[in-house]
């Protein structure tokens, strides 16, 4: 557990989660999930908010609690390897995608999920393959963890016409509808009012129930203070919409910390003005995300009650792979490093026994391979044709539709 | 053929869109219970119901972007936007969003949107509220942006608008919507980046859309009275432009003159204007001239706002200009 003192307060950089009510003793996993509107919706927040321990994974850096250490031995072996596998699918891909930009085979920005693949792995355990998923610009892993091929996601990284957006949209707008993943957005909380409407769609088109869609929409934790993240909560709530707004709080907006531009720095109760329940879950700990995110998802299809789960995690890099994050204090990149959730689960699932050495070291080595490979499949797939520039100017085609290259005449004069 | 208003053809083509297709529905301010700002929604919570007449907080952001989405999912919502000025408060949604998702996504997902608005000064409203700012929209690939200006485009480009796969704005005006004008019945559609000859002649071609065409059409009709044979091109879409039926038309009558109710610097007018001296340069005349509002905010006082706005007079003004300078005689 922590001591008060490295549970940080205001002043803290990252990963504070100031919980006045918060009692050390209280285990770290979460204990209930807002069941909206059995309860008034409003209740099911406090009742959440009060009985959320602080969720941050400070409290296990000698490894899980021994309430995690439980439910991991709840899960089946084979389940855990998978998550295991995934997490580091994501883990690897991400390092190539950050030795690729240095080599400029990337261009443009490039977020990596670098600390943040319980959370990634975690979310996705949870979201049915009919469900729709609507993500950040630090959406690599989610790509991945949707079952799209590498290979493909790195083409898209690479500008590649084999890419998942035929190299339209680059690491920041990653696209499959096979898999519902629409959209990876640039722009900060730009997806939320489209997820918020795609949510709409769904409610206009069927009923809520177990069978249900659902949408996911993702953001960070310095989203939380744009407008467009308070008027989509408001209409997700007078709509009773089947939404889950999951923030991945990593304690960073870019440079500044959730406790210098937050006035609710606890932004699992961001959603309270909306009636919309909260629920804070350390994003370290993939079974812990992974049932929140479940529970969360079923008042959404079940219920079409919007419920806001907020993942607490770390970012091991900075903003993005040109980032030094020299505004991080060594003691937090350490805490960053301490709290890394790849090698805690490995350690933890050799220890527990659910896998052996030999067991592990052969999944890295496969992801190893599988990852190589996608880069060889970026590497060596054909760029966008240029003759396809105006391939998707329209989805409807009407004349006039402009096709003129830069030195081209605007109109052919007749002399 | 029927004659009725630019308000009742938006009407009646919203309702018979909603009857065609059950993916079609409407959100806005306003829209249901108050059945619209300005009534173009009467009536259709009662026949349609909440659920495809939904009326939303006032979150400009918010309901366009949940368009967006919704669109993304296949459904074909129809936004009413109070007025074009309050589409500023969700210009991220339609120009980062809306305008972007086809192509940025390698065509896998389209936005079968429409965002219907009021544009327009004249009816002392003030300086926020009496905008020509469609040249924003008209700027950006991936949007189409219409403008009509009778009652029968009202009722085709709508129509074209809502059947589009792709996010189209509409943008009408507070001063036609009581115009009226013959209207085909049954199906019509306008196709979207065509331009209309709304009136032909030989002797100098006026450029329009929108109020300004209606303006030009009328001063068209009485200088046939002093042997000035005027041809109006209506734009009716601004993004595709129709550039071709404007410098056909230049080309035959060697003299352009355009008239548009927003601000000159930068605006409609000046695309046009490099257009005609791009495609009809040799043929011209004179050089092209430009009515367009004053370059000021708009003002409240009935005098100061009326200084500032276009008028019939301003292009009689400016044509005989034009003509006189090329030593024309009728």
């Amino acid at each position: 557990m922590a001591t008060p003192q490295e549970r940080p307060g205001r002043t803290a950089r990252v990963r504070a989660t100031p919980e006045p009510g918060a009692r050390p003793e209280a285990p770290k996993r979460r204990r209930s999930a807002p069941r909206a509107p059995a309860t008034p919706a409003v209740q099911a927040v406090q009742a959440a908010q009060a009985t959320t321990p602080p969720a941050t994974a400070a409290d296990t850096e000698t490894g899980p609690s021994a309430a995690a250490a439980a439910a991991l031995a709840a899960e089946p072996p084979q389940v855990l390897a998978d998550y295991y596998r995934q997490m580091v699918l994501v883990r690897v891909f991400e390092q190539r995608a950050a030795e690729m930009y240095t080599r400029a085979k990337i261009g443009g920005y490039c977020h990596l999920n670098l600390g943040e693949e319980a959370t990634v792995v975690g979310l996705m355990a949870a979201l049915e393959r009919r469900d729709y998923l609507f993500t950040t610009y630090r959406e690599h892993g989610y790509a991945l963890c949707r079952g799209i091929d590498p290979g493909r996601v790195m083409a898209e990284l690479f500008g590649k016409a084999t890419g998942v957006s035929g190299g339209w949209g680059g690491s920041m707008h990653l696209f499959d509808a096979g898999a519902r993943l629409l959209g990876g957005y640039g722009i900060v909380g730009g997806q939320i009012p489209p997820a918020t409407g795609a949510a709409l769609a769904i409610a206009y088109r069927s009923d809520p129930g177990e069978d249900a869609e659902a949408v996911m929409c993702l953001m960070g934790d310095g989203t939380t203070n744009i407008g467009a993240f308070h008027e989509s909560l408001n209409l997700a709530a007078i709509w009773s919409l089947p939404i889950v707004y999951v923030v991945v709080n990593n304690g960073l907006g870019m440079g500044t910390t959730v406790q210098a531009a937050s006035g609710e720095p606890e932004l699992s109760r961001r959603g309270a003005s909306y009636r919309i329940p909260g629920v804070r879950v350390d994003g370290d700990d993939v079974i812990a995300v992974r049932d929140a995110a479940r529970q969360a998802l079923h008042s959404a299809r079940a219920e079409r009650q919007p419920v806001l789960v907020e993942a607490v995690s770390s970012r091991l890099r900075g903003h993005s792979v040109v980032d030094p994050a020299r505004y991080r204090s060594a003691e937090d990149t350490e805490r960053a490093r301490r709290l890394d959730p790849v090698p805690t689960l490995r350690s933890h699932l050799i220890q527990a026994g659910v896998v052996d050495l030999a067991a592990v070291t052969a999944i890295e080595a496969e992801v190893e391979d599988v990852v190589a490979a996608a880069v060889a499949f970026a590497d060596e797939s054909p760029p966008p044709a240029v003759a396809d520039l105006f391939a998707h100017a329209y989805a409807t085609p009407v004349p006039n539709t402009p096709h003129r290259l830069p030195a081209d005449a605007v109109v052919v004069s007749e002399p | 053929m029927t004659e009725i208003s630019y308000r009742q053809a938006l009407h009646d083509t919203l309702r018979a869109e909603m009857l065609r297709d059950e993916s079609v529905f409407l959100l806005g301010e306003e829209i249901g219970i108050f059945e619209g700002s300005y009534k173009i929604t009467a009536g259709l919570l009662q026949e349609f119901g909440p659920r495809r007449v939904r009326d939303t907080p006032i979150s400009e952001e918010g309901f366009v972007g949940a368009a967006v989405g919704a669109a993304m999912l296949g459904l074909r919502p129809v936004v009413e936007l109070m007025t074009i000025n309050f589409s500023l408060l969700a210009i991220d949604q339609i120009v980062n969003h809306a305008a972007k998702i086809h192509a940025m996504f390698g065509g896998q997902a389209s936005v079968p949107m429409v965002i219907r608005t009021p544009g327009g000064g004249g009816q002392q409203l003030g300086a926020t509220h009496s905008q020509n700012i469609e040249v924003y929209y008209a700027h950006i690939p991936g949007l189409k942006v219409v403008a009509p200006s009778t009652p029968a485009d009202a009722k085709g480009l709508l129509t074209a608008s809502i059947r589009d796969d792709d996010p189209v704005l509409v943008v009408e005006n507070l001063a036609l919507y009581n115009t009226k004008g013959d209207v085909p019945d049954g199906d019509h559609v306008t196709e979207i980046g065509t331009a209309a000859v709304t009136k032909e002649g030989t002797d100098l071609t006026v450029v329009a859309y929108s109020r300004a065409a209606a303006i030009a059409l009328d001063v068209a009709r009485r200088l046939e009275d002093e042997h000035i044979s005027v041809e109006v091109v209506d734009l009716r879409s601004l993004r595709p432009l129709d550039r071709e039926t404007i410098c056909a038309s230049v080309r035959k009558t060697t003299r352009a003159v355009v008239i548009e109710d927003d601000w000159l610097s930068y605006g409609i007018g000046a695309e046009i204007a490099a257009t005609i001296q791009e495609g009809a340069f040799y043929h011209l005349d004179a050089p092209v001239r430009r009515v367009a509002a004053a370059e000021v905010p708009l003002p409240y006082a009935k005098s100061l706002e009326q200084a500032a706005l276009p008028h019939a007079g301003d292009l009689v003004t400016v044509i005989h200009e034009t003509l006189d300078a090329t030593g024309f005689t009728p």
